[in-house]
């Protein structure tokens, strides 16, 4: 039996169409564009209307942090965006005894599943072992809440889960009442089982049935509130912890799906190369060779196991097309940003200013598992499986280049093998689905590491100019200038909004400017203070890599506070805390600091640094250690983060969540990007890209979570910034030097 | 094509393939068994790390010639049924895993670490290569040294 509940009744939908100033809602004839077009207008419109009060009272989230100065944030939007279908969570309890929790978003590692499982045993007063967290397929009719990005999982599901959750709690409970003929308030729950005064108990299965037929539940249907929690806050492993440590646990690749045949591409040596001709003769004769065929991104080799379709990739003959970027290298693309990064309004009159650059190279998203796309194609409908951050936009995808009706496409969103916001964008999938069609049989596309580094998609390059004045110990101004090649949001949310984008007043890249406005804020009161950013539009796939912009701008900005503290003669720590404006922030800080022993001596050659970032509603601090006695071979080797993201649901999984932060700060900062040279990434692995390895990472490493401060914050990417900033500042207080260029070791 | 026999997590197997056919994709495409995970194809990543007569290897660069006769494991045949290999219960306890994609070669790498070296120093841990880009390396660390006061 299904039970179907409900979160929280839709909002007042009033608010939600205010257009963009002076400009009505384009509104289409048809109902279904219609109501798209309308929420677009609304999640667009978010940042620039004044909605903090309906903002407060329609979303929880709004309250957190008070003292924030920006009435919303993009997790807000993304909230607001999905709450009109955010109820219509599905939460199963079946005659077995399962409690299944069908899950709109992916677990890629950030322990999604586990939290939810978490929220659901806690406000069904279920064991923990007795809730499954399934993850679902596309469902086109949540619009935008079935995105998992932004660090906005958690910030987004916890009230509709814990909703759905006590609605389903409160049906068993009255179902058990009602067969034992007593009143539904004298009974509780406890360990999957509805408890009565004299003893008595059933369990939820058995209560299943009866339950569904409860129309108008006996007790509130009110989650409970946080002081009555007894799971949420604890120390939990992961729920598919012993599937990962025994090999069952099933990613793409692993799944068994009848008939899909081992597939690999072979692609261009430059970029976004094209083919002019090719033969694939001597590679359909080799052993095991199914079908050679060509598709857009290059040549797809079928066969009976990967390791035929790789031997005969390389047997195919091809001539290519240079890519697009094949007269580009770094340097070239160094001045394009140098060349359009905007200029500053504050001349440096009557005041001291300090003026500094910064460049960050591309950086691979890599994740362990590469992308791989199951794809079972017919001539009238389409079955796919794989690890989708945005299936809905995937699901739209795929039916457009197969030329099938969006309801004949089914994707299967399976757990990924990290993502880091690669998976936003269904590029495997798409592929695999045209190589389906084209070979009329299943498949399983793999991209190889060099696909996946040299064809992947990029965290965009960026050039940065910073200037502060200050006169006699004070900031005046503070003025960054930020250029990236164009990120790429055309996922999902991203796909929608920059197609609108065209038409809003402030151009083409409206989308990457809202989403800069609503992300990028600076925590310090350092004068008059303006952020801008102009993005150069490159034809290199790009895409939102964990903490997005803030993994450039904020750490740029916390480099920027290091050498102002040092200008000033002031220390780190106490020149920021003097000037954030949030006393929450300054807990943070000052929890850092002290756990970390801020000032403690360290020998030549050894340092410590810090830095401070805010988002999602969240705020951490990470204090570092670093031997830099061989300049060349840096190694961070101890970590302390302090965070602040509100209500916890599991310590243990944010834990790993700022460590994991911290392992890719220690990254970007010093020994991880990528070179282009004429158009081709240089990197095609990990023993040319590096990311770090166990004798990078820190022999000690510490978090510190502040007490609950309100609704859950968004933490999945907030300790990039501060890590990768924190090491930065570390280095050069270790060397001596100002580091302007990341990585580092480049 | 030729034929090998090997003992695969104890039970003798026998498969068709060319013998330069790297183990990896035996075990994954030919026999099923997808614990080893394909990461790189070169041996540099290790998430594919598995034994060989009980010595790490990395099956994507190990041909299925060279296991004729030998006692290959993978991440399926550590645990005694149900008990888990003091590792794993290690990882368990240390919730290592976040995607968990490389965890089976971590755990892997940990067991031939541990059998080589009973009380591994940070610098033993500090030379294990496999790559963890969801960046688990300290709970890795804290679960090797748990394992290992564990088998002492």
């Amino acid at each position: 039996m299904r039970m179907l509940t409900c979160g929280p009744a839709p909002p007042m939908l009033g608010p939600l169409f205010a257009p963009w100033p002076g400009k009505a809602p384009e509104i289409s004839s048809t109902p279904q564009a219609l109501g798209r077009r309308r929420f677009l207008t609304y999640l667009v419109a978010a940042p620039a209307l004044a909605v903090g009060a309906q903002l407060a009272l329609d979303a929880e989230p709004a309250q957190a942090l008070p003292g924030l100065p920006s009435l919303a944030d993009l997790g807000d939007a993304l909230i607001l965006a999905g709450l009109p279908t955010a109820h219509l969570l599905v939460l199963e309890v079946t005659e077995a005894g399962r409690v299944v929790l069908q899950l709109p978003r992916v677990e890629v590692g950030q322990g999604l599943t586990t939290a939810m499982a978490m929220l659901v045993a806690d406000e069904l007063d279920a064991v923990l072992t007795d809730v499954d967290v399934p993850l679902s397929p596309a469902r086109p009719e949540l619009l935008f809440a079935q995105l998992t990005g932004a660090s906005n999982s958690v910030r987004s599901l916890y009230d509709p889960v814990r909703a759905a959750a006590a609605a389903a709690r409160a049906r068993l409970v009255t179902a058990a009442a009602r067969r034992w003929d007593l009143s539904a308030t004298g009974l509780r729950t406890q360990d999957s089982r509805v408890i009565a005064p004299d003893g008595r108990s059933a369990s939820y299965g058995e209560l299943a049935v009866a339950a569904a037929a409860v129309l108008v539940p006996a007790v509130s249907t009110l989650p409970r509130p946080a002081t009555q929690q007894r799971l949420v806050g604890q120390p939990t492993g992961r729920i598919d912890a012993r599937d990962i440590v025994t090999g069952k646990a099933k990613y793409a690749g692993d799944l068994d799906v009848p008939g899909a045949v081992p597939t690999v591409v072979l692609r261009p040596p430059t970029v976004k190369g094209t083919v002019r001709s090719w033969d694939g003769a001597a590679a359909r004769a080799m052993p095991g060779v199914l079908d050679v065929l060509a598709v857009p991104t290059g040549i797809a080799v079928l066969a009976e196991t990967f390791d035929q379709a790789l031997k005969a990739k390389a047997a195919v003959q091809v001539s290519w097309n240079p890519g697009p970027l094949a007269a580009l290298s770094d340097t070239d693309v160094r001045a394009k940003l140098r060349a359009a990064t905007a200029p500053f309004v504050v001349p440096p009159l009557l005041s001291l200013s300090l003026d500094a650059e910064f460049d960050f190279a591309f950086v691979s998203h890599a994740p362990m598992e590469v992308l791989t796309a199951v794809a079972d194609v017919r001539p009238d409908r389409a079955e796919l499986w794989f690890a989708a951050q945005a299936p809905i936009a995937a699901q739209q995808a795929i039916a457009a280049v197969l030329g099938l009706p969006v309801g004949a496409v089914k994707v299967n969103v399976v757990r990924a093998g990290g993502s880091f916001g690669r998976r936003l964008f269904a590029d495997a999938a798409v592929e695999a689905a045209r190589i389906s069609q084209a070979a009329g049989r299943p498949v399983k596309l793999m991209w190889t590491r060099n696909d996946d580094i040299r064809h992947g998609r990029v965290r965009p390059a960026s050039h940065h100019r910073v200037r502060a004045t200050h006169l006699l110990g004070q900031v005046l101004t503070y003025e960054h200038r930020v250029c990236t090649v164009r990120t790429d949001f055309g996922h999902g949310l991203g796909e929608a909004l920059t197609a609108a984008g065209a038409s809003l007043p402030v151009g083409a890249d409206a989308f990457s400017q809202v989403f800069f406005d609503l992300t990028q804020e600076l925590p310090y009161e350092l004068g008059v203070t303006t952020q801008l950013l102009t993005e150069v539009p490159l034809d290199i796939p790009t895409g939102s890599w964990r903490s997005v912009y803030s993994g450039l701008v904020r750490v740029a900005d916390e480099v920027m506070v290091d050498e102002l503290a040092r200008t000033l003669g002031r220390d780190p720590v106490a020149f920021r805390r003097a000037r954030l404006r949030d006393a929450g922030a300054r807990a943070v800080l000052d929890k850092a600091a002290q756990a970390g022993s801020w000032g403690r001596p360290m020998p030549a050659g050894h340092a410590q640094g810090i830095a401070f970032h805010s988002e999602h509603r969240s705020s951490v601090a990470c204090l570092v250690e670093i031997d830099a006695t061989d300049p060349a071979e840096p190694r961070v080797t101890k970590a302390v983060v302090a965070a602040d993201v509100g209500r916890v649901i599991n310590p243990r999984g944010l834990e790993a969540q700022l460590l994991g932060a911290v392992t890719d700060g220690i990254s970007v900062t010093l020994r991880a990007g990528l070179h282009l040279d004429r158009g081709a990434i240089r990197e095609g692995s990990y023993a040319d890209f590096h990311y770090a390895r166990q004798r990078h990472s820190p022999l000690a490493f510490e978090a510190h979570l502040m007490p609950p401060s309100g609704p859950p914050g968004g933490a999945g990417e907030l300790g990039v910034p501060a890590a990768a900033a924190a090491v930065a500042n570390a280095y050069a207080r270790a060397t001596g030097t100002s580091p302007r260029s990341f990585p580092i070791k480049h | 094509m030729p034929t090998h026999q090997f003992v695969l997590n104890g039970k003798p197997v026998t498969v068709e393939a060319p013998a330069d056919m790297p183990l990896l994709w035996v075990l994954r495409d030919k026999l099923g068994v997808t614990g080893p995970k394909y990461g790189c194809g070169v041996g540099v990543c290790r998430a594919c790390t598995s034994h060989l007569d009980g010595e790490e290897i990395q099956p994507c660069v190990v041909p299925v010639g060279d296991c004729a006769n030998r006692q290959v494991t993978t991440i399926e045949g550590l645990a005694d049924g149900d008990v888990l290999h003091p590792v794993q219960q290690a990882w368990l306890d240390c919730d290592v895993a976040q995607c968990g994609f490389c965890q089976p070669g971590q755990i892997m790498t940990a067991v031939a670490l541990l059998r080589r070296t009973a009380c591994p120093t940070d610098a033993d841990i500090d030379r294990i290569e496999n790559v963890c880009r969801c960046g688990t390396y300290f709970r890795i660390r804290q679960a090797i040294k748990q394992a290992a006061d564990a088998l002492d």
